[in-house]
């Protein structure tokens, strides 16, 4: 059932009005392109690893509030992290919206539980997961990653008419 | 705001209660959170009245058994029941025969029976098919499918930014390899009503056989397929307040009779040796294994529900509420409709500058309002006005002149959430 709280909460609103961290980057180290078919979703997130550091991140796109919120938060919260912290994130932001992580729990997650309610939007969970799929991809080289291509590890809902 | 419609409204109220008709439906008195449902996604499903669940119940309670297979009683109510179902679908599209009917589990597996019935037998390599950009995929990749493994050619008939059909184009389509024409009836995405009668009499002249998608239109306007003079025509039931897992296909009987058939197994056969099996005569032929009985028999129950209104009668008020629709959506600022051809049923796509549909979709989530989001299945007619998606509302006969008000409100909501 839903929540009574709405998704977009303040912090959610502003970051997508004004994303920190948005445009590209000259030069990156890695970087990666993520797509969500099903909305037209598409995200490019470059970034600069030194000494096992980000230490610059920055993305761009077209997306929806939900994922540019998201990628927003993301490109904030790891910048400055190492690449072990910053998969740790990943997995527990993952967790969080797929309902696999209660945020009550101790976790790494900070202001980011705010995304915690999407988990009962199952339509919804690709859109704030695509950028931290595309982070992931980016770190682990791989260019391009799609929701949904067989491989996706993040298999989460499907849109049909 | 002056509401111009006002009067109109409660004058199609004076034959059209539809208060009265809204206490058929028990899913509408549910609540979302803490707000009224407001369920406005009638074009990918519509609800169920009390009559058809009714209908169902006492099926279950005293008929159910499988048909056409036993002597005992049960058998024989129940294969009653469900040759009675297969004659109000008869009676509701005015087929000649009720042996033209045949029923599939849906709208795509109706359009799946002829691609594989008819198409894989006819249509050979260099052979053309016509489609149209309003299609939706269920009427699209079939014959992309066939087209591939024989080599047969798809031709696609354009629109205007209307989000109507291109006449001149389709006619000079036609040539003497054309083959097939795949029309759909009303566009899903956008609610344009197609001028099918001339476009299949003049697929006609050309002595090319015609495949009408009648999933939006079943539900809200009087269907002839004898008058139509098509060759199939393919909708679900649960578009028409009749259960999931049902759907018919009126095929002619001359054409039916040389197709091959789409699924082999019980039911479907005169008689079975390893050295020859022969098809049983048509309707059977085509509906291999048990089928849906509890769903064919709610489908005549929906049919049977929607005359008790008067299908004319369920056209005029949808016609009043997309008026009214219409109207209000104009008057919001940032609000562009998607498809404002002259012919319409009750769908309103839309799109909010600056805002994503799916953000849309679930602001109004939030206050109870139940639209669809995205690309419709139809992701050419999306490609044709450059947007990856769009928010839709499709109207029912159960939808109030209140409701679309909410809807509104709710569309001003979402744009202040954004400010
Ligand atoms: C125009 C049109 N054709 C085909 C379909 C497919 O119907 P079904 O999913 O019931 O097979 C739909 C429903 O989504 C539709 O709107």
């Amino acid at each position: 059932m839903m929540n009574s709280k709405s998704l977009y909460q303040e912090v959610i609103l502003d970051h997508n009005r004004k994303p920190r961290n948005y445009g590209t980057l000259d030069n990156p180290s890695h970087h990666a392109t993520g797509h969500n078919p099903l909305c037209g979703d598409r995200l490019d997130i470059a970034l600069h690893m030194q000494d096992d550091q980000i230490n610059h991140i920055a993305f761009h796109g077209e997306s929806c509030a939900i994922c540019k919120a998201s990628a927003s938060m993301m490109t904030a919260a790891v910048k400055g992290k190492t690449r072990a912290d910053t998969e740790i994130l990943i997995q527990e932001f993952r967790d969080m919206a797929t309902g696999k992580l209660d945020p009550a729990q101790p976790n790494h997650l900070g202001r980011l539980t705010v995304f915690s309610g999407i988990r009962d939007l199952p339509t919804r969970v690709k859109c704030a997961i695509l950028p931290w799929h595309t982070l992931h991809a980016a770190l682990n080289a791989l260019t391009s990653v799609s929701t949904e291509t067989d491989d996706d590890p993040m298999q989460a809902a499907s849109v049909n008419d | 705001m002056v509401n111009v419609y006002a009067s109109i409204i409660p004058e199609a109220n004076a034959v059209f209660d539809v208060e009265k008709i809204r206490t058929d439906f028990p899913i509408l008195d549910i609540s979302v959170g803490d707000k009224p449902l407001v369920y406005l996604d009638n074009a990918a499903s519509s609800q169920m009245p009390r009559q058809v669940m009714d209908q169902l119940i006492h099926y279950q309670t005293t008929q159910h058994a499988n048909i056409n297979r036993a002597v005992h009683y049960l058998s024989e109510v129940a294969t009653m029941e469900y040759e009675k179902a297969r004659r109000k679908v008869q009676q509701f599209v005015n087929a000649r025969e009720d042996r033209e009917i045949i029923f599939t589990s849906g709208t795509t597996d109706s359009i799946n029976l002829v691609m594989h019935g008819y198409g894989r037998k006819f249509i050979k390599a260099g052979d053309e098919i016509i489609l149209t950009t309003l299609e939706h995929h269920s009427n699209i990749v079939p014959w992309q499918m066939l087209a591939e493994e024989k080599g047969a050619i798809i031709r696609v008939v354009p629109i205007n930014d209307a989000g109507e059909l291109d006449i001149e184009t389709y006619e000079k389509l036609f040539n003497e390899r054309t083959k097939f024409v795949g029309l759909i009836h009303v566009s899903n995405a956008l609610g344009t009503i197609n001028p099918i009668k001339s476009l299949i009499s003049f697929a006609r002249q050309h002595d090319v056989p015609v495949l009408i998608d009648g999933a939006q239109a079943a539900p809200h306007m009087a269907i002839d397929v004898q008058d139509l003079d098509c060759d199939f025509y393919v909708f679900s039931a649960h578009k028409l307040c009749g259960p999931t897992g049902i759907g018919m296909l009126y095929g002619k009987s001359s054409l039916l009779e040389t197709m091959q058939p789409f699924k082999g197994g019980g039911d479907m056969i005169a008689s079975v040796t390893f050295e020859k099996t022969t098809y049983a005569a048509i309707p059977h032929k085509f509906e291999a294994g048990t089928p849906p009985i509890a769903g064919a028999i709610g489908f005549g129950a929906a049919i049977d529900y929607l005359n008790s209104i008067g299908i004319e009668h369920i056209a005029a008020y949808e016609h009043e509420l997309l008026n009214y629709a219409t109207h209000c959506m104009m008057e919001i600022k940032g609000a562009k409709i998607i498809g404002t051809a002259a012919h319409k049923t009750a769908v309103l796509s839309f799109t909010l500058d600056g805002i994503h549909p799916h953000d849309i979709g679930t602001i109004l989530n939030e206050d109870g309002i139940a639209v669809r989001t995205g690309h419709h299945c139809a992701q050419p007619v999306m490609e044709h006005f450059k947007v990856p998606a769009t928010s839709r509302a499709s109207f029912a006969f159960y939808n109030t002149k209140s409701e679309v008000e909410a809807l509104i409100a709710g569309i001003r909501n979402v744009q202040k959430v954004f400010l």
